[in-house]
């Protein structure tokens, strides 16, 4: 009968020649296995470190691009931390979320939540999201009752990595007050450097639609030659291309459009 | 005596940079702070004095017809298990670094210590050896990033060293530092200096071109 002990098994494995077919595959499975199992620990062990980096890193970015608008800070300042205030909207509605606490709101899950996104057909799928999330956090800060400043979060693809920022806009709707991009991968030197404060520092003051209602605002090749332009970086057209698709879809119809009606027509 | 000799000859006497001009990609890019280059150093070293410990443990075991993958998966795992422990506890630098940590697998330098040393020693000088080569290659590491940062930025490890003329100092930094091709630049000024000093380092000619038939018929 054929000895099943394990202990002489493994003996009798180490003691094949290293030339074996047996001892190869062995070998090879073995070694993918101890490596995965490794791998795959650290990644587990470390995930909620890193999230938490992540997420202490967003914030700085929000607070960063606050300050990179002196005027709005000052504002902010001025009525007190709580004046920026955070609301949870329904994409679909373009209304404020009910019964969703913002401060408890964990837009990680919901972005993966079937239940509460939306398909997005082909033709909707200009930033290559494949599904839209259907609840997420804006900031708004208002002056005396007047609208002066809103942050969205938008995100599309972009030439290797999904390209996530705030966009502020000021409180006419059509001129953006800052863009923060808070997560990409794209080559570094090259698309990375839309992560660049002096990149970032050109958009302010850029006007989003004309007269007509069409949306305009483009990263171009090269220099901007007018207002709805934003220069683009050398080298990077695609993650230039990825950026200025994100930012449509996230202000037309099937982005914070609704929502942007209703608070330029003083619904929200 | 021999264990010494395998820990401080790469070093100087066999630098894996300067004298075997590899692992020079990540040598560019990690070399415009000395804080960079410090953990690209120390991970570089862990990971191949990891590497190596491994390999040699499970050398005898080792298929010759497949040593080069298990010798990469192996590497490769190590590599993202020290990137994942530098997101965590150092994630502001973990996004300087960008790809480069991923990149220690790509790293010539640790693939040739794990096929050449290694496959062929003992645990424990194979660490040495490993040990050695990372170290040696930190040294350049740190030396470039030196040169790099003092005349780029006019600070070291973050610290103002020289006040530039922005802030009201004398100091007119020198942008070229802060591309990758000063890097080359100060590589190739180590190593005609080292070579200068140790004249064993220079490589032999090849082959020698013969001279042109316009210039023989002279």
């Amino acid at each position: 009968m054929a000895d099943l002990n394990p202990l002489s098994l493994w003996r009798h494995l180490l003691a094949l020649p290293n030339e074996s077919r047996t001892k190869t595959i062995a070998v090879a499975f073995m070694v993918s296995a101890v490596c995965a199992v490794s791998v795959s620990v650290a990644a587990v062990i470390l995930g909620p470190i890193q999230d938490a980096n992540r997420a202490a890193e967003q914030a700085a970015r929000m607070e960063a691009m606050l300050a990179s608008m002196p005027e709005m800070a000052a504002l902010i300042e001025e009525a007190g931390g709580d004046s920026l205030e955070t609301i949870i909207v329904n994409l679909r509605t373009g209304l404020p979320a009910e019964g969703i606490d913002p401060d408890s709101f964990d837009a990680e899950a919901a972005r993966k939540d079937p239940a509460r996104t939306t398909i997005l057909s082909a033709d909707q799928d200009i930033a290559g999201l494949g599904r839209r999330p259907d609840f997420l956090p804006i900031h708004i800060l208002r002056e005396d009752g007047d609208l002066r400043l809103v942050i969205l979060p938008i995100s599309g693809a972009g030439y290797q990595s999904t390209i996530r920022a705030n966009l502020a806009l000021e409180g006419d709707l059509n001129t953006v007050a800052a863009l923060s991009v808070t997560e990409q991968g794209e080559t570094p030197g090259l698309g990375a450097r839309i992560e660049e404060a002096r990149w970032q520092a050109l958009w302010p003051g850029k006007l989003i639609a004309d007269n007509e209602g069409n949306i305009r605002l483009e990263v171009v090749r090269g220099q901007a030659t007018n207002d709805f332009e934003v220069d683009g970086i050398t080298g990077a057209t695609r993650t230039g291309n990825g950026v200025t698709r994100a930012v449509r879809f996230w202000l037309g119809p099937n982005g914070f459009g609704p929502v942007l009606d209703n608070l330029a027509n003083g619904a929200l | 005596m021999k264990a010494l000799r395998t820990l401080y000859g790469p070093i100087i006497d066999n630098n894996p940079v300067t004298l075997q001009i590899l692992g020079i990609c990540s040598a560019l890019a990690v070399t415009t702070s000395l804080s960079t280059a410090l953990i690209m150093s120390v991970a570089l070293t862990v990971v191949l004095m990891a590497g190596s410990l491994t390999i040699s443990l499970i050398r005898h075991h080792i298929p010759t017809s497949i040593r080069l993958i298990v010798q990469i998966t192996i590497i490769a795992s190590l590599v993202i298990v020290t990137d994942q422990l530098i997101q965590a506890f150092a994630f502001e630098l973990s996004q300087r670094l960008s790809i480069f940590v991923g990149l220690i697998v790509t790293n010539c330098l640790v693939l040739s210590r794990a096929e050449a040393f290694a496959m062929h020693n003992p645990p424990g000088i194979s660490a040495l050896d490993a040990l050695g080569n990372g170290l040696g290659y930190s040294l350049i590491l740190m030396i470039v990033g030196f040169v790099r940062e003092l005349l780029g930025a006019g600070t070291l490890f973050g610290q103002t060293v020289f006040l530039s003329v922005h802030d009201g100092g004398w100091f007119v930094p020198l942008n070229l530092m802060l591309l990758a091709p000063s890097a080359f630049f100060i590589l190739g000024l180590l190593i005609w200096v080292i070579r200068t000093i140790r004249p064993a380092q220079v490589e032999q000619t090849d082959f020698v071109l013969e001279p042109e038939i316009g210039e023989k018929t002279k």
